[in-house]
């Protein structure tokens, strides 16, 4: 019997990528997906892409039923001021926001600049990447989502890292539009986003917090900066990570340490070829599906490590890896719902 | 499935570059990993090098 879900604030890109994916998925039936804004309204009203395939109406956030996932697509601080109500309609609540990322409630003040509303939760909720936290994701109650610049950032450095090679690494990430969500706002007004290369965060991302958490600790054993520029897409994360290692290393040994760390990985494939058009990962090519793009180069003369992974943000980077984790949660095949491979060309 | 004929470690990215049948000498071949192109040099021990690349001259 499939697993009954809902949706909680979907009227949002995450919450239309979840819907789609859940739809195809096997082992979920969709209960219900509320949206205070739109409540009782079709489906694709914001999702034009689902229309034909969904009955239900937009619910409303107040009369959620009771199901075996719960999926929250809140805005950042909203979740966790009710998320004691939430995790009383279900078993398993996976929520999107960053609400409960960071393990720590003093990482979370300085990262977003207020108290916690759930601190003693923190600790509890499992880290949403399955790549990273897989074991501890097999029956767990509460699980959080994961930032899309911080999925491409860990999948990128996570075995360099693991073979403690990394001693400084500055990621530059380039971004798409729909990274800033459905609400608009001047940036994102089309005359001044069409064509634009804005470096929107040159130091300082949040995402920052979730790669020292993952990678080695708040304050861990190298030093980490990120550069986040917009650039001219809708879809898509670009990590380019540099990499200035503890030691020299050879090609060699860069594919024996990502192959033999994502070699059983579903979803992560090394992308790193000497000839051809798509040598190193490229976010076009994985638009729409679950698939990491992992990647590297050395340069020989500076002995510099070039990391780099394209992500979807939207699926990869949220609501592909929260179906991802469901079914690691629920003991269902890693892969349920998820094989689609994204379109070429797009 | 049939068990291929003779594999070789990739000089590159240390893959495993599997030929289906006999591999020549001086046959070209691409790792499926890191498509680099790898001549074989000797049947017996079956060796791999980088396979020269075609110079691109662009005037400089």
């Amino acid at each position: 019997m499939p697993a009954r879900v809902a949706i909680v604030g979907g009227s949002g890109y995450t919450g239309g990528e979840l819907l789609r994916l859940l739809l195809d998925h096997p082992g979920a039936e969709v209960a219900a997906i509320t949206s205070r804004s739109l409540c009782g309204q079709p489906i694709h009203r914001v999702h034009p892409n689902l229309r034909g395939r969904c009955d239900l109406l937009f619910a409303s956030p107040d009369e959620i039923p009771a199901v075996d996932v719960l999926f929250l697509c809140l805005p950042h601080g909203t979740a966790a001021k009710e998320i004691e109500r939430y995790r009383g309609l279900a078993p398993l609540v996976v929520d999107l926001s960053a609400d409960f990322r960071l393990r720590s409630a003093a990482g979370y003040r300085e990262w977003y600049g207020e108290a916690h509303p759930a601190p003693a939760l923190l600790e509890r909720a499992v880290y949403g990447l399955p790549e990273i936290s897989r074991g501890a994701l097999k029956g767990a109650g509460l699980v959080s989502g994961v930032g899309c610049n911080a999925t491409a950032m860990n999948l990128a450095l996570l075995p360099l890292a693991e073979a403690g090679l990394i001693e400084r690494v500055i990621a530059d990430i380039k971004v798409g539009s729909s990274e800033a969500g459905a609400e608009p706002s001047e940036g994102s007004h089309h005359p001044a986003r069409s064509r634009a290369v804005r470096t929107y965060a040159p130091a300082g991302h949040r995402h920052a917090a979730e790669v020292h958490q993952a990678l080695g600790g708040f304050h861990g054993p190298f030093t980490l900066d990120v550069t986040v520029t917009a650039i001219e897409m809708v879809r898509g994360v670009l990590c380019t990570a540099h990499v200035i290692p503890t030691r020299a290393v050879e090609q060699k040994e860069l594919w024996k340490l990502y192959r033999g760390r994502y070699g059983s990985e579903p979803f992560v494939r090394l992308v790193a070829e000497r000839s051809g058009l798509h040598r190193l990962p490229d976010p076009k090519i994985v638009a729409g599906s679950n698939f990491a793009d992992v990647g590297f180069a050395l340069d020989e003369r500076s002995g510099r490590i070039v990391a780099l992974c394209a992500i979807d943000n939207l699926v990869k980077g949220a609501a592909g890896s929260a179906v991802q984790c469901m079914n690691v949660a629920l003991g269902l095949p890693e892969t349920m719902g998820l094989g689609f491979p994204g379109l070429y060309p797009v | 499935m049939s068990s291929p004929a003779a594999t070789a470690a990739c000089p590159e990215c240390d893959g495993a570059v599997v030929f289906g049948r006999s591999p020549m000498a001086g046959e070209v071949v691409r790792c499926t990993d890191c498509s680099a192109e790898l001549e074989v040099i000797s049947r017996e021990p079956l060796t791999l090098e980088l396979a020269p690349e075609v110079e691109e001259d662009w005037g400089e």
